[in-house]
């Protein structure tokens, strides 16, 4: 029912009214994705907002949570920052805490994460034979956090 | 609005915004608060070993076991806004291959309604104190703070440091005896 009166609208337009619909149509498309793409170079982040999937950071953050990321380089990373980081070889980045770090003077730094819901270190979550992570493997910091649905 | 389905419609459209509104709302109005509160630590052990690293790369490095006490008061940090806080204790110091290193010895959470008054005595260390290599001997140096990071329901997530820092020098020797 309702979609046969959709079709009647757009019997009756001419093709000027057409086009302009279309173009209206393009128009809020384009601006949706120039707002996502902006929002990329702001935070310098591939993926500014994520969801998280897991519940390694239970309490603080739950399935379903939005996270915003920014991924700016001179950052520094220290102790108690989340930061998002991807393991060589694995697609799936993860969002996780740092909780070690060693920085030499010339800025080259290792550090450790865990997650807080995790009774250990991500060391077994790293590559084999891998024990530190560096500034390449980091993908975002998560900056701001906005509750979610709940599953439970 | 004659129909069930727009009538549904609105009201969505309406509570969605409702809902955004109320979530920025908690978010504009606890971002720019002041998050740190004076902290007050004290080291009363510090002991000094020089093993195999177990917990990663297997290279001899020195292992420091200490115990602290902390005394703090975050009764005012928890708001409408924050849902945790997420406390560590960190201790940071330099040495002859690092120039900085960071290492969290302990930490815990207090969620909101949980007591926030911490007033923790002859706490020993939950991560094992390793250096990556063997600068902790000597060093004269060593600094532990307090800080958490604020959770909130909706908004930023700060590190926040609190007032009030211990540094300590360690020891120059190694423990032969088992203690701790």
């Amino acid at each position: 029912m309702l979609s046969l009166d959709f079709l009647d609208d757009v019997r009756r337009m001419n093709k000027r009214q057409l086009y302009y619909q279309v173009l209206n149509f393009g128009m809020i498309v384009s601006s949706a994705l120039m707002i996502w793409k902006g929002l990329m170079v702001v935070t310098g982040s591939e993926s500014p907002i994520v969801v998280v999937l897991s519940g390694s950071m239970e309490p603080a953050f739950h399935r379903g949570d939005l996270l915003f990321l920014t991924n700016r380089i001179e950052d520094p990373i220290r102790v108690g920052e989340i930061v998002v980081f991807r393991i060589e070889g694995r697609e799936i980045p993860i969002v996780h805490r740092v909780l070690k770090i060693h920085e030499k003077q010339n800025g080259d730094i290792k550090f450790l994460t865990k997650g807080d819901n995790n009774a250990v270190d991500d060391r077994g979550l790293y590559k084999r034979g891998q024990h530190w992570l560096e500034k390449k493997d980091v993908v975002g910091r998560a900056r701001g956090i906005s509750n979610g649905t709940r599953e439970s | 609005m004659n129909t069930v389905l727009s009538r549904a419609n609105s009201l969505f459209a309406f509570s969605l915004s409702v809902m955004a509104a109320l979530t920025f709302g908690c978010f504009i109005t606890t971002a720019f608060k002041e998050r740190s509160v004076p902290v007050s630590i004290a080291v009363s052990r510090v002991t000094l070993r020089n093993v195999e690293d177990f917990t990663g790369p297997r290279e001899r490095s020195d292992l420091a076991f200490v115990t602290f006490d902390i005394t703090a008061d975050l009764q005012s940090i928890f708001d409408w806004n924050v849902k945790q806080l997420f406390l560590y204790l960190s201790a940071e110091y330099s040495t002859k291959n690092n120039a900085l290193n960071q290492v969290v010895l302990w930490d815990k959470i207090i969620l909101r309604g949980d007591n926030p008054r911490l007033f923790l005595k002859d706490m020993k260390s939950k991560y094992f104190f390793f250096d990556d290599g063997n600068g902790l001997k000597g060093n004269r140096n060593v600094t532990l703070t307090l800080s958490w990071n604020v959770v909130p329901n909706a908004g930023l997530l700060p590190l926040v440091t609190g007032s009030g820092h211990m540094s300590v020098p360690f020891p120059d020797t190694y423990e032969t005896t088992k203690s701790y």
